[in-house]
């Protein structure tokens, strides 16, 4: 497996591996949740957060825990597991010393457990033997073009609003349109960089 | 019977978890290149919404209000490991080839759901049976959008050649924009056939 800068693996995973638009994690609350610009913002920040910090926990949890004990098959059970406890504690260390920041992501919080987005990176980096920086680089790059294509989506659909769209369309309908038209754009990253 | 023949009704086509519900498609999208690929990843989903939901179904009185979505995230993932495990020993090309989407179940929206509105209320058999509807509404969405792009991105049909060689494929259909455009097309088509709105709540 060749090498990959941390920086490579960054800017790949918004661009050309972007995990909505080329990887269809985290669709279900994309879908639910882009309607307005300020709550698409929160809730990215939310994902890019989390998403940073559960992969360091879970890079050190599966290599220097489940590794040396031979328990790699217990791995979706670990990490699912250290995700929701992670977002639990957050919720309450956020509650208590940042209450601004508690009402303003607050609700976003119990939503994140089960964004697919989350669990999908970390599947991913052990899949992809990801090395601490890269996997850093790649939870990171990851919540960033998470957060970039939600808030597009809810600038999009603010625009939409007002338009007369076919009945059966509507809702999740032109939703996924003009996702495929985004990623159709988002595929002319792709001669930039690639990760597998 | 009547009961259970609606159970079967609603799984497939009425609250059809993705064209009605719009939930779970995030691996709905990602395996449909393949039409062998959906195949085993919807016979994979009905069996752990099935056996999920049998066992959240018998221990529902066991179980504290307060932590249950914990227990019933833990029964899932003790079922998508078997499932992990059983296709990695007996068919290790088609595990590589799911990657982590496998591993992504655990997160489908679908059992969750399921397990939550159906299971936590419900006896043991009847809840078994909706499992396996609802995954096999599940498939059969899957297995369409994924005809669509294999047909038209390939040229084959479970890998077995039907339109020659003159077929130009169409590379759009195997890159993920195609996936988008199919299922917004099959979700379009499906509320066009049958337009009540009961379900609307929530989702838009």
């Amino acid at each position: 497996m060749i090498e990959l800068n941390p920086f490579v693996i960054f800017f790949a995973a918004i661009f050309t591996n972007n995990m909505i638009l080329s990887n269809f994690l985290g669709m279900c609350s994309f879908i639910a949740v882009s309607k307005e610009i300020p709550t698409s913002l929160g809730l990215g920040q939310a994902v890019t957060f989390v998403l940073t910090f559960t992969t360091i926990l879970n890079y050190l949890i599966y290599h220097h825990i489940l590794v040396p004990l031979g328990l790699e098959y217990l791995r979706f059970i670990v990490f699912i597991v250290s995700i929701a406890a992670f977002v639990q504690l957050l919720e309450m260390i956020v509650e208590r010393y940042f209450p601004n920041l508690y009402y303003a992501l607050g609700i976003f919080l119990p939503l994140i457990t089960v964004n697919c987005a989350i669990l999908g990176v970390s599947l991913f980096m052990v899949i992809r033997e990801y090395t601490f920086l890269q996997s850093l680089g790649f939870g990171i790059g990851s919540g960033i073009g998470w957060t970039l294509a939600i808030v597009a989506m809810a600038g999009i659909r603010q625009r939409l609003r007002e338009d007369s769209i076919p009945k059966g369309l509507q809702g999740p309908g032109i939703t996924l349109i003009i996702t495929g038209l985004m990623a159709l754009a988002f595929v002319g990253f792709s001669g930039i960089v690639q990760i597998q | 019977m009547a009961n259970s023949k609606k159970i079967i009704k609603d799984g497939l086509w009425d609250d059809n978890p993705i064209f009605r519900q719009v939930i779970g498609i995030c691996s709905a999208l990602a395996v449909t290149n393949l039409m062998l690929n959906s195949l085993i990843m919807g016979l994979g989903l009905m069996f752990v919404t099935a056996f999920s939901e049998l066992t959240v179904s018998l221990i529902r009185k066991f179980t504290p209000k307060h932590i249950r979505m914990m227990v019933q995230v833990l029964i899932i993932s003790v079922y998508v490991i078997i499932l992990d495990i059983f296709l990695k020993a007996y068919y290790p090309e088609m595990s590589k080839a799911l990657g982590p989407y496998v591993g992504l179940i655990i997160t489908n929206c679908i059992i969750m759901g399921r397990c939550e509105a159906f299971a936590q209320n419900n006896s043991p058999l009847p809840s078994f049976l909706d499992g396996l509807a609802s995954g096999a509404g599940y498939t059969f969405v899957l297995l369409l959008v994924a005809f669509f792009r294999e047909l038209l991105g390939f040229g084959t049909i479970f890998g077995y050649p039907v339109l020659g060689d003159s077929w130009t494929n169409w590379t759009i259909m195997i890159m993920p924009p195609g996936a988008f455009f199919i299922l917004a097309i099959i979700i379009w088509v499906a509320r066009s056939l049958s337009p009540e709105e009961k379900k609307e709540g929530g989702t838009i």
